[in-house]
């Protein structure tokens, strides 16, 4: 077809959608994600949502925000300055400004720019007329009033309809832009809405596109071709949490363990017990317990039971568990625990982000009690880091615990699909017979104990939280015999092999940067534009955290300057100069956004002079 | 060929019981010990599952599989291995500290979900473990170490309590009733949901005799209102004064544990608020209602039999893909 827009293409692009809370930006960018993924672009996406369910309409504090940073190549990050902007009102307008750079584009849902919507979002004048926006592209679309029209003709749609659509209009809009696949996004609304709805979204959506396409308001269309640079195989869009979801299933099928997740209500860790109580397909059992400590406690008396017991929280019910936790590790049971971390302290900020309980991970327990502990580095991975907490649970009979948090577990990206069968089994070795008595406390030579779990003859037995005598398992006070136990609990944990820390850049730069967790993509995307910009700089990657890889003293003490970036006060800081001795340079943020990777970039100039 | 009969002595472990001389607990544990062979369960499949107290060691006693867990989690742990194993008989053995305070929460829930799991709740209304404080059952105006002006909290009604949490079957009984707490263990096993018995249970050392109004030959005889289902109720009722009087004028009550409405055994249960006198003894309810998970349990097997690599890659398949070659 003829138009008279230009066409260009660019390398990478960051789009940003926000809205009230209502207005159904999650969903939006969720489906132009799909769209962006199987057009076969690398991606990355932040959901950015208010805590409160429906904050009064209009205000800034129930805006609702969705970024995703697409590309021909590879990226590590959801972006840190967007492109362009979509605000569907002027609060969505005022809460996103401060991100945007002057030059860049924002579409502006102009219907939503009545007088008592500006005063609403705490603005004295139109921001669109009086000079707030100058410097930037501003297309002012009236979304609004196009989707009603769009929606007008369709027999049973109400005027409501039309209003929810509007969201549609807007990825119609975005999708033309950007040229998206429309198939992908037309299924999806014929496979989830019926009717006269399904209609109206249908419309409102297809007149998005072709206001994108014949409007002379949209001049450019912009084009990111495909990210050819990528290994084969099967590909699939995930968030950490769907990724946790698949690796719990996965390490069930591969054990051959029935999984059963306790779990009690709290943000951002709810979306896992979501994604889980849906698996009756695959023999997983959700239990959605009392409290966290019921949560955990569940999951451990169903691995006493030989299952794949699992619970998951955030911060304040990591708090509660921690009892429960202290007595899987005296049982020397297999359980995982989950923290998807946000920030604190207490109820703190819910729906931000953090990583502010690592220490809490390491020591937050009464006495000795050592467990490994595995922090998660993207949302794709996510599914191999929790595949790998169930292997190390079952074999070393031990609760180890996953620390995700907000930003790993509600970003996405493209997530390579493994085959099942390259997945490695997990053998339970189940403990079925005994020559002469049954000693529930002997140890293998990983020092892991026998797994023995009722139903199986002749090997009735007693465990609990009092100290057990070594091999025997009876109750003992014994002094000695407390000291052995102790260092043997401990010895198991740190005698677990993990793999080397790899060095990533230049391995005879003078600086090593040095993260754990969800930071992984952006301090590899700050060092690359350190190295684009002629810097030496080399990287690493905690992913072990208790016990931290064998070579990592020596790699601290390889580099002259070690800079460690954290969402938290220096927590992974204090415990590398406790543990090697070495003065690492600590880089804290904790504002409940995730790092960024132009801060990063200026954190490494900044340490390289 | 038929099992071997089962004895007492299957289900006594090696561990050297350490109660102090004459606690009840030795009571229970022989009476608990004797009634097990006629279950005719091997004690392989069964479990016992306990919290903090005295009372907790008792799965170290006992010869069949046992966790001894934390204070007042018993019920959770107990839930969380009948929601993995539909093939075990789960026992839990708890006292009035741990499963009425520290782990009230576990218990009305493990009650209102109908867990299959048999709990029995060792009420010596003290703390005993921590060496005689004030526990939910002691009684008002109670002076112990951590009340030594009387306690001024008012007790906890277990019966009661468990009642208002939908428990199917709960009763009461005594740990020196050795006909008694027999048959009260046998309609609990044979009871398909969550059971809560409470056990009278004697504390020699820091509140001895708090139930000799019952556990006396003469005046237990007196004060126990024995509830047997389908016959009348016997003993000391209220009038409509709320005078205590033994036998009552008109018809009898015929007991009936079955009844749905759980207000009359609810109200049987309020005709005593301390064992000090006429005390109901029996079992109060024993009703159907759906067991937790039950038919969830065998669909999931089936469904965690069936999982395969192949369904596993068609899951993880799911949804919108693509390939890159």
């Amino acid at each position: 077809m003829e138009t008279s827009h230009r066409s260009e293409t660019r390398e990478r692009v960051v789009v940003r959608m926000a809205g009230d809370s209502g207005d159904g930006m999650q969903l939006a960018g969720s489906r132009f994600t799909d769209a962006t993924a199987v057009f076969g672009n690398d991606l990355a996406t932040l959901p950015d949502f208010p805590a409160e369910i429906r904050a009064p309409a209009g205000t800034v504090a129930g805006v609702s925000a969705f970024q995703i940073h697409f590309a021909s190549r590879d990226i590590l990050t959801p972006g840190d300055t967007p492109d362009v902007l979509v605000a569907m009102n002027p609060a969505a307008l005022k809460a996103n400004l401060p991100l945007m750079q002057r030059g860049a584009t924002i579409l502006v849902n102009e219907d939503a720019f009545s007088v008592r919507a500006v005063q609403k979002a705490g603005y004295a004048e139109n921001p669109l007329e009086d000079g707030t926006l100058a410097g930037f592209t501003v297309k002012r679309v009236p979304m609004s009033s196009l989707t009603t029209r769009a929606v007008e003709g369709i027999e049973g749609a109400t005027s409501r309809d039309a209003q929810k659509a509007k969201n549609l209009f807007a990825l119609g809009v975005l999708s033309w832009l950007y040229d998206r696949p429309v198939d992908v996004t037309e299924r999806w609304i014929r496979g989830k809405f019926k009717g006269p709805v399904c209609e109206a979204n249908l419309a409102a959506f297809r007149a998005g596109w072709s206001f994108g396409e014949t409007s002379e308001l949209i001049d450019v269309q912009v084009k990111v071709d495909r990210n050819v640079d990528v290994a084969p195989g099967t590909y699939r869009n995930v968030n950490g949490t769907e990724a946790t979801a698949l690796g719990l299933i996965a390490a069930s099928v591969k054990s051959g363990l029935p999984l059963v997740f306790g779990a009690y209500p709290i943000t951002p860790a709810s979306d896992l017990l979501h994604a889980l109580a849906r698996r009756h397909d695959m023999g997983a059992r959700t239990i959605q317990a009392e409290d966290e400590i019921a949560a955990a406690s569940m999951a451990l008396g169903a691995a006493f039971g030989g299952a794949l017991g699992v619970t998951c929280t955030s911060g304040p019910g990591l708090d509660l568990k921690t009892e429960t936790i202290g007595l899987a590790v005296a049982l020397e049971l297999p359980m995982v625990i989950i923290d998807v971390q946000r920030a604190g302290p207490s109820t703190g900020m819910p729906t931000k982000t953090e990583q502010s309980d690592l220490l809490q991970a390491l020591y937050g327990r009464h006495g000795e009690s050592p467990l490994p502990v595995v922090a998660a580095q993207s949302p794709g991975q996510c599914f191999e880091a929790v595949f790998e907490a169930a292997q190390l649970a079952i074999k070393y009979r031990t609760p180890v615990i996953l620390l995700s948090d907000l930003f790993v577990a509600n970003s996405s990206e493209p997530w390579r699909i493994p085959d099942a069968a390259s997945l490695p089994p997990i053998d339970p070795r189940l403990r079925t017979t005994t020559t002469g008595p049954f000693l529930p406390y002997s140890r293998d030579d990983n020092l892991a104990r026998p797994w023995a779990i009722p139903g199986t003859p002749g090997l009735q037995h007693r465990i609990g939280g009092l100290e057990k005598a070594d091999r025997t398992g009876a109750i003992s006070y014994d002094g000695p015999n407390h000291a052995r136990m102790t260092q043997l609990r401990a010895e198991k944990v740190d005698g677990i092999p993990v793999p080397d820390l790899e060095i990533h850049g230049e391995p005879d730069a003078d600086l090593l940067v040095l993260g754990w967790g969800s930071s992984y993509g952006t301090i590899r995307a700050g060092a690359r534009r350190v190295r684009e910009g002629g810097g030496r700089v080399a990287t690493a990657h905690l992913r072990h955290l208790r016990p931290m890889p064998a070579n990592t003293g020596a790699l601290l003490r390889k580099f002259e300057r070690v800079l460690v970036p954290e969402m938290n006060s220096g927590q992974l800081a204090h415990e590398l100069r406790a543990r090697y001795l070495v003065d690492v340079i600590s880089y804290s943020k904790v504002q409940g956004q995730p790092l960024l990777p132009s801060e990063m970039e200026q954190q490494i100039w900044r340490h390289l002079s | 060929m038929a099992a071997p009969e089962l004895t007492k002595a299957d289900f006594q472990s090696d561990q050297e019981t350490r109660w102090c001389p004459g606690c009840g607990d030795y009571a229970v544990l022989a009476a608990v010990q004797a009634f097990f062979p006629e279950l005719g369960i091997p004690p392989e499949r069964i479990v016992f599952v306990s919290g903090i107290g005295c009372a907790g060691r008792f799965a170290y006693y006992m010869d069949t599989y046992g966790m001894h867990g934390i204070h007042g989690r018993g019920p959770a742990l107990a839930t969380g291995l009948a929601a993995a194993r539909d093939d075990l008989s789960i026992w839990v053995v708890t006292g009035d500290g741990d499963a009425l305070s520290i782990g009230g929460n576990h218990l009305i829930h493990a009650l209102r979900r109908n867990v299959p799991i048999k709990i029995l709740l060792f009420n010596n209304q003290i703390y005993g473990l921590t060496k005689g404080q004030a526990s939910p059952t002691s009684e008002l105006g109670k002076v112990t170490k951590s009340t030594p002006f009387g306690s001024i909290d008012g007790p906890f009604n277990p019966v009661s309590l468990a009642l208002g949490a939908e428990a199917t079957f709960v009763a009461r009984t005594i740990d020196t009733d050795k006909q008694h707490l027999p048959m009260v263990l046998r309609a609990a096993a044979a009871h398909e949901g969550a059971a809560l018995v409470e056990i009278y249970q004697n504390c020699p050392v820091f509140n001895d005799g708090a139930f000799d109004a019952l556990r006396d030959k003469k005046r237990g005889a007196e004060n126990r209102i024995y509830l047997e289902h389908g016959e009348p109720i016997r003993g000391v009722v209220r009038d409509a004064e709320g005078a205590l009087r033994i036998g009552g004028e008109g018809e009898p009550v015929i007991h009936d544990a079955h009844r749905e409405d759980p207000s009359y055994a609810f109200a049987l249960s309020r005709l005593s608020s301390s064992p000090d006198g006429p005390t109901p003894i029996g079992i109060f309810r024993d009703v159907r209602r759906p067991v937790s998970g039950r038919d969830l349990a065998r669909q999931l097997a089936a469904a965690r039999a069936a999982a395969d690599d192949a369904s596993l890659d068609a899951l993880m398949r799911a949804g919108d893909t693509w390939t890159i070659s």
